[in-house]
């Protein structure tokens, strides 16, 4: 007997968390650039040049010459297609609780040694309750 | 008193809730219609920005990005990520108030779980303050 072939073949272990594993990556690496670069540029408020929506230039100009934020938002852009490339092979109900608590535990660790925040205990407990609270949401 | 939000600034909080799980849950849906992406048909991606879910799913982010960048301004990235975790209760709370699905337990308590957690981090500062070089000096300089 020769045996059936399956029509779709099931994504592997490997290639579902490699999938997340990039796109966790690329989110904390996008969000810790971009965070460091809005520390640098202070309140936007501040850089308002003047009323209503041309005020906005100014924020807008300080924002886009930064180079900091400018490697942030490549980041993040890659960070999109790698989502949307997951979500054409992972389940929504594993993808978005699996990256979203990656995302979740790397920001805490890469804010604390390179954006030298204050990370105390209640911000580490706020954490671990998101992280567990978006894998119980996905149930 | 320098560190303490304004309701402008709960108002942007907010938005940065608001915005990325409605947009999250559109492009879920657009992709849903788009289909199965394998590296042999990547330009795939290229059409999908062109389905109406996910383009307005694009729309919404971009919104997403603005507010959560202006919170950035003033506040930790520490303090502004539960704020958007509280989005996955904002879906849940519409999925069951208005869509009328059922919530299990387990979702209940991941929801506790997360309102809990922006309760911490709300609670306490919304930014870390170093000390500059000229506080360290006058700092020296009283003892």
């Amino acid at each position: 007997m020769i045996p059936t072939t399956p029509t779709t073949t099931p994504t592997s272990l490997l290639h579902t968390w490699s999938a997340i594993l990039s796109v966790a990556g690329l989110a904390i690496a996008g969000e810790v650039l971009i965070a460091g670069a809005m520390r640098r540029l202070g309140d936007l408020d501040l850089l308002r040049t003047g009323p209503g929506l041309r005020g906005y230039l100014g924020p807008t100009r300080a924002v886009l010459s930064s180079p900091l934020f400018l490697m942030g938002a490549l980041c993040m852009a890659l960070n999109f297609f790698a989502m949307l490339y997951t979500l054409s092979i992972v389940d929504l109900s594993l993808a978005a609780p699996a990256t979203a608590s990656l995302t979740f535990i790397g920001n805490a660790t890469a804010a604390k040694i390179f954006l030298r925040e204050n990370v105390d205990r209640r911000r580490w407990l706020a954490v671990l309750f998101v992280c567990v609270g978006v894998v119980l949401l996905a149930q | 008193m320098k560190y303490t939000l304004t309701p402008q600034r709960y108002l942007i909080l907010l938005a940065v809730m608001l915005t990325a799980s409605v947009g999250d849950t559109l492009l879920s849906r657009g992709m849903a219609q788009v289909g199965a992406v394998d590296f042999h048909h990547l330009n795939r991606l290229w059409h999908a920005l062109f389905n109406p879910f996910v383009a307005s799913g694009i729309l919404l982010l971009i919104g997403f990005f603005a507010s959560y960048m202006t919170a950035l301004s003033w506040a930790d990235l520490t303090f502004v990520m539960p704020a958007t975790a509280f989005g996955y209760v904002v879906v849940a709370l519409l999925s069951r108030f208005w869509l009328h699905e059922h919530l299990s337990i387990y979702r209940w308590a991941g929801i506790v779980l997360i309102v809990s957690a922006v309760g911490f981090v709300a609670g306490g500062p919304s930014r870390t303050e170093h000390p500059s070089h000229l506080d360290l000096m006058d700092s020296g300089a009283g003892r």
